[in-house]
């Protein structure tokens, strides 16, 4: 019988912090400044600059800690990782391998084959490092110190993933958290969320690990998946063909579906960490703790639960709504307004998420207020509009924030309410389409829907299709 | 002859460092050394270790390691914007630049 593996995953989670300056000086962070314009001797590694914390990155690696179950190091300091590479100006990278500030917690995930909790290892703060880009003209490559000191935090996982669900599963769940801190906005395809993918197999009921090897460059869920199906195909491979499995990092390239050993400077895994001498140690107190305690929002978890409790609406609705915490806060904010949860969840659930994908945004990029949504539903309730043109205002509403009662009025988009005016219009479609009334009157039901379609269409859609409906039925007899 | 270390000069070493080593630190480093420079580095490191083995003769167990010289503590900086575009002065210290970048020697991906 052919042996059977096991595949071991730990992961190193970057995550770029969404903080105003940079960690170490008072640059922007801004993404997209021309190349340089976000530098200063500090963050270019100038002799003599001296690096200066900043303390929101402190207070956003604390949340990012307590929200993820880690005990928090309350006297912790940075360290010099060494190593040579143009995007790396002081030769260093501020880092923290002795007392990182976060260590020993761990979140619980669910996949099909149900709950499991992935320890954490450790947290720690650094600096990022520059953007190289490859001339495409001449022998070179171009340095944009932009990016150089922008503050991360690193999520070291422990080895307790075993499969590309656990992984999707744990990436997703830290993606939450951090996102409903609010300590970065996690998006794997912009680079601010990075998974580095440890991956090593061993026979099935082997206590010992395997040798692993680290894959970079995974920037999307799927290119993650793809990558550890690869890996682990490659490695069985080597064990099957009785060769060892090299302990290395690795370039995923997803368009061939395959990782390529990495030279560069992953060449030297000797960084001869030791403490930096320019920073002086973090000292967190009982009350600092417990401030940054106090203030934690709430998360996904309890969120889903409190709406499980406080609305009426579907489980599976819910789970959309707290998927992203901008979608959230609209449905709240608007259900306080108009008190009708239902309601409001059926227009994030249906329109607004068929816009969003129509235009391949993400909720997070939702610019509408509460208050018109919230408006548009009264407008409905209150039989102002019928559903047509509601969701006709709805688009204007997404897409540029108006205000759908000056709109309405705007557009002359009110339903006619005049018994008067319907009746004649319905009078004209009648006498204009004498075959379907024959139709009606000799039972083929279907006519008369073509009939009411008839007068939507002359009264421009401003017509409550019920009473015409009605009225219809009324005059035919 | 008493060295300001406390080592004498004429003293065997303990710590031999080996050519291996040396080449390694150097490369490490990014230090291209002659191999004179080499012998008197593989002195030096020599002594200086030693003067750690004289260090490690202490007992520290119980002392608290030293993470930074100075009794002081979070020093911090508030989350606001105080540098501007500086890239023109940035750039002066660049060996050559191109586009607003410094430019250096191909790097291999």
């Amino acid at each position: 019988m052919a042996k059977q593996y096991e595949t071991v995953i730990g992961l190193e989670v970057h995550v770029e912090l969404a903080t105003k300056t940079k960690i170490f000086c008072g640059c922007s962070t801004a993404f997209g400044g021309a190349p340089n314009t976000h530098t200063c001797p500090v963050c270019t590694g100038m002799p003599g600059s001296l690096p200066v914390l900043n303390k929101q990155v402190v207070e956003y690696a604390m949340a990012v800690g307590l929200a993820t179950n880690c005990q928090i190091h309350q006297y912790c300091k940075f360290d010099r990782k060494n190593y040579f590479y143009p995007d790396n100006p002081q030769n260093y990278q501020i880092s923290q391998l002795y007392l990182p500030i976060c260590h020993d917690g761990g979140v619980e995930i669910e996949t099909a084959a149900g709950k499991k909790v992935i320890g954490i290892h450790e947290i720690h703060m650094e600096e990022d490092a520059g953007k190289l880009v490859h001339d495409e003209w001449e022998d070179c490559s171009l340095v944009d110190y932009n990016r150089s000191g922008v503050p991360l935090i690193e999520i070291v996982s422990e080895p307790d993933m075993r499969n590309a669900d656990e992984v999707i599963a744990y990436l997703d769940k830290l993606r939450m958290i951090v996102q409903y801190l609010g300590a970065s906005d996690c998006k794997l395809q912009e680079g601010s969320m990075r998974a580095d993918v440890n991956l090593s197999v061993r026979e099935v009921g082997s206590e010992k690990f395997g040798t692993r090897t680290e894959m970079k460059n995974l920037n999307s869920f799927k290119a993650i998946a793809r990558a550890i199906d690869g890996e682990r195909a490659r490695q069985i491979e080597l064990l099957e063909e009785g060769k060892p499995v090299i302990q290395e990092t690795r370039r995923w390239d997803d368009n061939k579906e395959y990782s390529y050993p990495m030279r560069s400077k992953e060449d030297a895994h000797d960084y001869r960490y030791f403490p930096d001498p320019d920073l002086v140690p973090v000292v967190i107190s009982d009350e600092w703790l417990q401030a940054v305690r106090d203030r934690q929002p709430e998360l996904r978890t309890e969120k889903l639960a409190r709406y499980k409790r406080e609305f009426d609406i579907p489980d599976y609705d819910a789970g959309i709504l707290t998927e992203s915490k901008r979608m959230a806060d609209i449905f709240e904010e608007t259900t306080a307004l108009c008190g009708k949860p239902k309601k409001v969840s059926n227009w994030l659930m249906g329109e607004t998420l068929r816009l969003l994908k129509e235009e391949n945004m993400e909720p997070d990029e939702l610019g509408f207020s509460p208050a018109h949504l919230a408006k548009l539903i009264e407008l409905v309730e209150a039989g102002t509009i019928n559903q047509t043109v509601a969701k006709e205002v709805f688009e204007r509403v997404f897409y540029d924030n108006a205000d759908p009662e000056k709109y309405v009025e705007e557009h002359g988009l009110k339903t006619v309410n005049d018994e008067g005016e319907l009746k004649r219009v319905v009078e004209e479609v009648i006498a204009a389409n004498p075959q379907s009334v024959a139709d009606y009157k000799g039972g083929k039901d279907k006519a008369l829907g073509f009939l009411v379609g008839q007068t939507m269409k002359a009264m421009k859609g401003k017509a409550n299709p019920g009473a015409v409906n009605k009225l219809l039925k009324e005059l035919l007899g | 002859m008493e060295s300001c270390d406390g080592i004498s000069e004429g003293k065997v070493m303990a710590n031999i460092i080996s050519d291996e080593t040396i080449e390694y630190v150097g490369i490490l480093a990014k230090l291209e050394l002659s191999d004179e420079e080499k012998e008197q580095a593989k002195h030096d490191i020599g002594r200086m270790l030693d003067y750690v083995d004289k260090l490690n003769e202490l007992d520290t167990s119980g002392v608290e390691p030293l993470s930074h010289v100075f009794p002081v503590h979070n020093v911090f900086r508030e989350d606001v914007v105080t540098n501007g575009d500086e890239r023109e002065k940035i750039l002066a210290n660049a060996p050559e630049e191109k586009d607003g970048a410094f430019k250096v020697p191909k790097t291999v991906e």
